[in-house]
């Protein structure tokens, strides 16, 4: 059989338990497709013999009956996530050389779950970034391009590897993270589906953190079927990280019902932003249709604090970061700068710091720096707390007036060209994520689903953000609207 | 609020981060573009809000006050950039 690189995550389950395929033969096919795909520079580093390995022993434990259903099922790992024995550098040269002597519990849960991985995926330096230009690796390139032009297009970021790779059909599904929009913005650009569960669901135990109380791991699959099989197989409670919940896991899978007559879904009136393209307007306006003609109620909403929402991130992230990333310090693992002749502890840590953390990293480690030092943490810091107490409150008020969930679109436009915003003000490129980033600071999940095609046949998503914990509902609402939208499209081949 | 280039040399250096003095302008003036954006939040009225300690509403977990870890030297200093006699090896710290 071939192009077993195309099946979904729910297709080659079913193929693999009718005993049609083999892990191996599943994993051969991707790596295949991974070795003549350089030029969308998503795995960076490649596993083929543990890939290989692991394939061959989930053969076995299929054969054997009763295999979970991502077992066998061969994945990418975004490189924030730390894989024993296998460089694990967060895309940024400070972590050059380093392989972790522990495996992330999510990577973990999905090999306990018989998962193959196929290698590491690249990523925005730490996880900042939306458009996948901060990597020490190199660009990630979109699948997609606009018309006919060769224009090199950005999968979004920080997981445009995972987006990209996914979309490409170079594996199954792929691990993303999310802090404030680094799932749902890359899966929207590449007409994937992308799920940042609530705080809490998914361990954070062994990945590389940026902003710990916003950071979540997820799926990047390409349904929403397969979206809620590997979010299973993510997810549930951690000792090892004292924010994990200690909630039983449903079965997302057996939620996705397509019923979602009298429920409300509520469409908040900030949404619609000056300026925002008229593609982008329609279609929101046809989702809400789709949901609509689907037997779901309709009403408008208001969340008044959403324009401080990217503010507040601003402060907050790179607050938390400044502190997470002190920890590269050239002492205990990856790059120590050399050093001249008298140079004392100091000089090491600013040369090292210097030389191993990108222009964005530095950047926001020392705002981070600004907000935190004494004389500024009230009016920056304790400032953008309050504010997001505030934005968390305008959701929880909502949910409480009967709102089961919210329709948004994922992004502001389409995907940009490689380059384009080069000679922009950061904060243009931080203006990705305004959709997306008032779900990471209110801790409430989110998912983008591809929901249609611009003029130039690039993908748009759709957003929609659920109750805390409602994953299940809210993969659901997903399921209806990606049933309604119809999203077949796939990128032409050209790489 | 402006960001000179002083404060900007000040910020790298808590920041631990080298910072040539060619460069202190131009990264003062991305401090202040970025921090002028932030200002927005001078707009909201934040009087009586409680600052967000934890997005869901819980108590950290505490554990047992135990050992449950150790004797993994090796793996410990396995990616250190200079380990020597089972000890992470800098430059000297005091004089």
């Amino acid at each position: 059989m071939s192009d077993l690189n195309k099946l979904t995550i729910a297709e080659a389950r079913d193929k693999l338990r009718g005993g049609e395929i083999t892990s191996t033969e599943l994993t051969s096919a991707c790596l295949e497709q991974i070795e003549g795909a350089g030029a969308l520079g998503a795995f960076v580093h490649h596993t083929p013999d543990q890939a290989m390995e692991q394939a061959k022993a989930a053969d076995a434990r299929i054969a054997a009956g009763d295999a979970p259903a991502m077992c066998g099922i061969p994945l990418g790992i975004k490189d924030l996530f730390c894989t024993k024995g296998v460089p694990s550098q967060a895309a940024s040269a400070i972590l050059n050389g380093f392989k972790p002597e522990y495996e992330s519990t999510v990577s973990q849960n999905l090999f306990d779950a018989g998962s193959v991985m196929l290698g590491k995926l690249n990523m925005d330096e730490f996880a900042m970034g939306s458009s996948n230009e901060t990597s020490v690796y190199g660009n990630v390139v979109n699948p997609w391009r606009r018309g006919n032009e060769d224009t090199a297009l950005t999968p979004g970021g920080s997981s445009g590897g995972s987006a990209s790779a996914v979309a490409a059909d170079l594996c199954l599904g792929a691990t993303g993270t999310d802090t404030g929009g680094s799932i749902r913005q890359p899966a929207a650009f590449v007409g994937i589906t992308g799920i940042k569960p609530t705080y809490g669901r998914c361990s954070r135990w062994g990945i590389v953190a940026f902003a710990s109380s916003l950071d979540q791991a997820g799926p990047m699959t390409k349904s929403v079927r397969d979206a809620a099989i590997m979010l299973e197989a993510m997810c549930g409670h951690d000792p090892k990280d004292s924010t994990s919940a200690e909630l039983p896991v449903p079965n997302f899978e057996a939620m996705l019902t397509g019923e979602i007559k009298g429920k409300v879904i509520g469409i908040p009136k900030e949404y619609r932003m000056d300026g925002m393209p008229e593609e982008i307007e329609k279609l929101w306006a046809d989702g809400t249709d789709m949901l609509r003609d689907a037997g779901a109620e309709i009403h408008d909403i208001s969340l008044p604090h959403t324009k401080y929402a990217l503010p507040a991130y601003y402060v907050i992230a790179p607050a938390e970061a400044s502190s997470n990333l002190a920890r590269y310090d050239g002492v205990r693992y990856g790059h120590r700068a050399n050093l001249s002749q008298g140079d004392g502890i100091t000089e090491m840590y600013e040369k090292t710091r210097a030389e191993g953390f990108g222009p964005e990293v530095q950047r926001r480690v020392m705002i981070g720096t600004y907000v935190l030092s004494a004389g500024f943490y009230d009016a920056y810091y304790n400032r953008a707390r309050k504010v997001r107490t505030l934005i968390k409150k305008d959701f929880e008020d909502v949910f409480a007036a009967g709102v089961d969930a919210i329709l948004t679109p994922a992004t502001p436009s389409a995907a940009f060209g490689l380059g384009e915003m080069a000679d922009a003000d950061p904060v243009q490129m931080y203006l990705n994520d305004v959709f997306t980033v008032t779900v990471n600071l209110a801790g409430l999940p989110g998912i983008s689903v591809p929901a249609g095609l611009d003029k130039r046949g690039l993908p748009l998503g759709l957003q929609l953000i659920g109750r805390p914990w409602e994953e299940g509902e809210l993969l659901n609402y997903a399921y209806t609207l990606e049933g309604a939208a119809g999203f077949v499209a796939k990128p032409e081949k050209w790489w | 609020m402006s960001i000179d280039t002083d404060t900007a040399a000040k910020v790298a250096k808590l920041a631990r981060i080298r910072v040539e003095d060619d460069a202190l302008p131009a990264l003062a003036q991305e401090f202040n573009n970025i921090l002028g954006f932030i200002e927005q939040l001078n707009e909201v009225d934040v009087t009586g809000v409680e600052p967000m300690v934890s997005v869901t509403p819980m108590r950290l977990k505490r554990r047992e006050d135990v050992v449950n870890d150790g004797n993994q030297q090796d793996k410990v200093l396995s990616n250190a950039p200079d380990a020597r006699e089972g000890f992470f090896a800098v430059p000297k710290v005091v004089e």
